[in-house]
């Protein structure tokens, strides 16, 4: 394999085939195959609508409640430079994604993939979800469009996201607890699969990060990249200027790839994407697809895997359902092959640490994957000289988390 | 390169009747007693051998075979268990085909031309992997035909007339028709509808057309050979060596089990005279 090259731009995949670099591809059965090349022109003619455009944005504003504000963290900075070196410790901004409707970015996506789905006529929704999110949303969105909506669940994730599987009943979806394999979110993309090769005429599948099957990890990308694009507006209007580094967690990676895409070819912005460590990766008990991982094929894509060395894939952990995930979007791959992302991890602990700090120190509860954001940045912030602004994707709120993280610290509530 | 592949065609033709195509998973429930099914399998009826290369997440089959595949891992079974499975096979049967079918990754793992190397020398014909369609033919297909190994593509319900020709651009052997949009182990086809698509296919190659997925008793596979030119039977047989297993391992009537209904399934493709 020769080292990647150092394209002219890195805003410009994938290329026509969904690869970027060697990553993503359409590795699906060929029942989905006429669909998701459907999939491909709808979504083409829709981006090139004008009247797509105009819906979307009404919604985000009206519905989903964007812009989300960019809030400077001044207590969080301030115990950053408490413990930096003299001069040192950057200042910490927060993109409050977790204040949307639903409670995380993920609606960001969910709200395009729904006006796609209405525009192609499918009436019956599906979506895989790891922590809930995801599902909460797509279920929102169904409730308010009049879909019928299924979402696949691990089963060991609905016992640790109750509250979730709750609201989305409530919104009038029905919950599929996946029995199959580590019965986590890998296995719910597995049972959405095959959903979709079953009902594959009448059914739009949301899927809810930038992995899949070439469209999705584009698509899904620039539905999430509202969240950079306000950034880069608002830093303006804050600071006069542009961010000096951006850091987000990355389960399967939309999140990350939202608010890092606008800044891609901004050469001075450091960009970092934190990976869950679980129970530290020696022990093998994470999720760090890049850092623990390597190539692979699954779900419809290439990309980094956790995999044993006959190609079987391994079962992920990390305290956080919405990271544990044995795989990454195509896109981060690439990016980290190309060396213009810096791909690190945080553990369980550091994440339950750094979700008590902002909870304490900014009066936001944030959930657990960004949390895993919050304990690198905290760490990367305090080498940086007081001139450097750092932005964290707050990218969801903790609600979701507190009996996880009362278990953790005080054997339950 | 597809010598025995079309022998075998040639001769069921020649007996004016389908093939039958069994599937059974590699390595389950343990690699000796897998093996003792797949030597079984010729006499008992079974014309081509499909053999199951296991994997942890078989997207496209249903709870039958992502059990067997489970059950074969916990075994012990990989990818190069898999390939000399199918070498101690050929040692004693010089003209079954010997398909190996599963998913991409585990071959990527191995390495594809390594892999590819080593199935032409265990004598593995063919090759039929689900999560690569054409527009993936680069990283195996191709190869495959290269080294001398059949690519055998699906086509599925949702291939239509348009899109025909670019899965048989580079099919070898026979095509796989899959009877429903589903996972396999699903539902039962309906059988009139799967005639009209085995014609389709058939106005745009001249390879045999076999089907498979929902078929499960010997009426199954006389409606089915009605019109196609073979009869694939997996989700039954795996199903069949499950209900013998004798908490969790092989039992006493394990290898029956399977040979049984393949003397039932062989003998509804014999019930139908084809001419
Ligand atoms: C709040 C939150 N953040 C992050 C993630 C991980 O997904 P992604 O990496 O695609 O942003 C999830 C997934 O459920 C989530 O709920």
């Amino acid at each position: 394999m020769t080292a990647p090259q150092k394209p002219n731009s890195f805003r410009n995949g994938p290329d026509e085939t969904g690869h970027f670099g060697m990553f993503g591809g359409r590795f699906v059965a060929e029942t989905l195959m006429p669909n998701i090349l459907e999939l491909e022109a709808a979504y083409e003619a829709a981006k090139a609508d004008p009247e797509f455009e105009r819906e979307l944005r009404s919604y985000a504003t009206h519905y989903v409640g964007r812009p989300s504000p960019l809030y400077y963290a001044e207590r969080l900075t301030e115990h950053v430079r408490e413990t930096a070196g003299a001069g040192q410790g950057a200042k910490i901004y927060l993109k409050r994604d977790e204040l949307n409707h639903t409670g995380a970015h993920k609606v960001n996506n969910v709200l395009g993939q729904i006006l796609l789905a209405r525009r192609m006529g499918k009436k019956r929704i599906i979506a895989e979800t790891g922590a809930g999110q995801h599902g909460v949303a797509t279920a929102t969105l169904c409730a308010r469009f009049g879909l019928e909506c299924i979402v696949y669940m691990g089963a060991v994730d609905v016992e640790r996201q109750k509250p979730n599987v709750f609201r989305m009943e409530m919104l009038g979806a029905t919950v599929v607890p996946c029995q199959s394999g580590s019965k986590t979110l890998k296995d719910a993309m597995n049972e959405a699969l095959r959903d979709w090769v079953t009902n594959v005429e009448t059914t739009f599948y949301c899927i809810g990060t930038v992995a899949g099957p070439h469209p999705y990890p584009a698509m899904v990308r620039d539905f999430q990249c509202v969240i950079g694009e306000e950034v880069r507006w608002q830093m303006q209007e804050a600071e006069g200027r542009g961010p000096d580094s951006l850091i987000a967690a990355i389960g399967g990676g939309s999140n990350a790839i939202g608010l890092f895409h606008p800044f891609l070819d901004d050469e001075n912005v450091e960009i970092y994407g934190v990976e869950a460590a679980g129970r530290g990766i020696d022990t093998g008990e994470h999720a760090a697809s890049i850092t623990g991982g390597k190539p692979g094929v699954l779900h419809g894509n290439r990309t980094y895997l956790l995999m044993d060395g006959d190609g079987q894939i391994t079962e992920a952990h990390s305290i956080s359902a919405g990271l544990d995930y044995p795989g990454i979007g195509p896109e981060h791959s690439w990016l980290a092959d190309v060396g213009r992302v810096t791909y690190t991890s945080a553990t369980d602990k550091e994440a339950l640490d750094a979700f008590q700090l902002m909870s304490k120190l900014e009066g936001i509860i944030p959930a657990l994957e960004p949390s895993h954001a919050i304990a690198k940045a905290v760490e990367i912030a305090a080498g940086k000289p007081r001139d450097h602004i750092m932005v964290i994707n707050l990218c969801g709120r903790g609600d979701k988390d507190i009996f996880t993280v009362a278990e953790h610290l005080r054997g339950g509530l | 390169m597809t010598a025995r592949i079309d022998a075998r065609f040639a001769k069921a033709r020649a007996e004016g009747r389908a093939a039958l195509v069994t599937y059974v998973m590699a390595g389950d429930p343990d690699p000796e007693t897998a093996l003792a099914v797949i030597r079984a399998l010729p006499a008992a009826g079974a014309d081509i051998i499909e053999v199951g290369l296991p994997f942890t997440d078989p997207m496209a089959d249903g709870p039958a075979i992502q059990a067997s595949g489970l059950r074969a891992l916990k075994a012990g079974q990989d990818t190069a268990g898999t390939i000399d499975l199918v070498r101690r096979f050929r040692d004693g049967d010089a003209h079954t085909p010997i398909i190996l079918m599963g998913y991409f990754n585990p071959i990527y793992q191995y390495g594809v031309e390594r892999f590819l190397a080593d199935a032409k020398a265990a004598g593995v014909d063919g090759l039929i992997v689900v999560d690569l369609p054409p527009e993936e033919d680069a990283e195996l297909c191709l190869p495959a035909l290269e080294a001398g190994l059949a690519f055998i593509r699906l086509a599925t319900p949702t291939t239509d007339d348009k899109r025909l020709p670019a899965v048989l651009a580079n099919t070898a052997g026979f095509v796989y028709y899959v009877s429903i949009t589903g996972i396999t182990g699903a539902a039962t086809p309906d059988f009139g509808k799967v005639a009209s698509a085995v014609e389709r296919i058939k106005r745009h190659t001249d390879l045999p057309v076999v089907v498979g997925f929902g078929v499960k008793t010997g009426a199954h596979a006389a409606a089915i050979a009605q019109g196609a030119d073979g009869v694939v039977v997996g989700t039954a047989l795996v199903s069949a060596l499950e209900r013998s297993l004798v908490d969790g391992a092989a039992g006493p009537g394990t290898v029956e089990a399977v040979t049984g209904l393949v003397g039932e399934l062989a003998a509804g493709v014999r019930s139908v005279a084809k001419g």
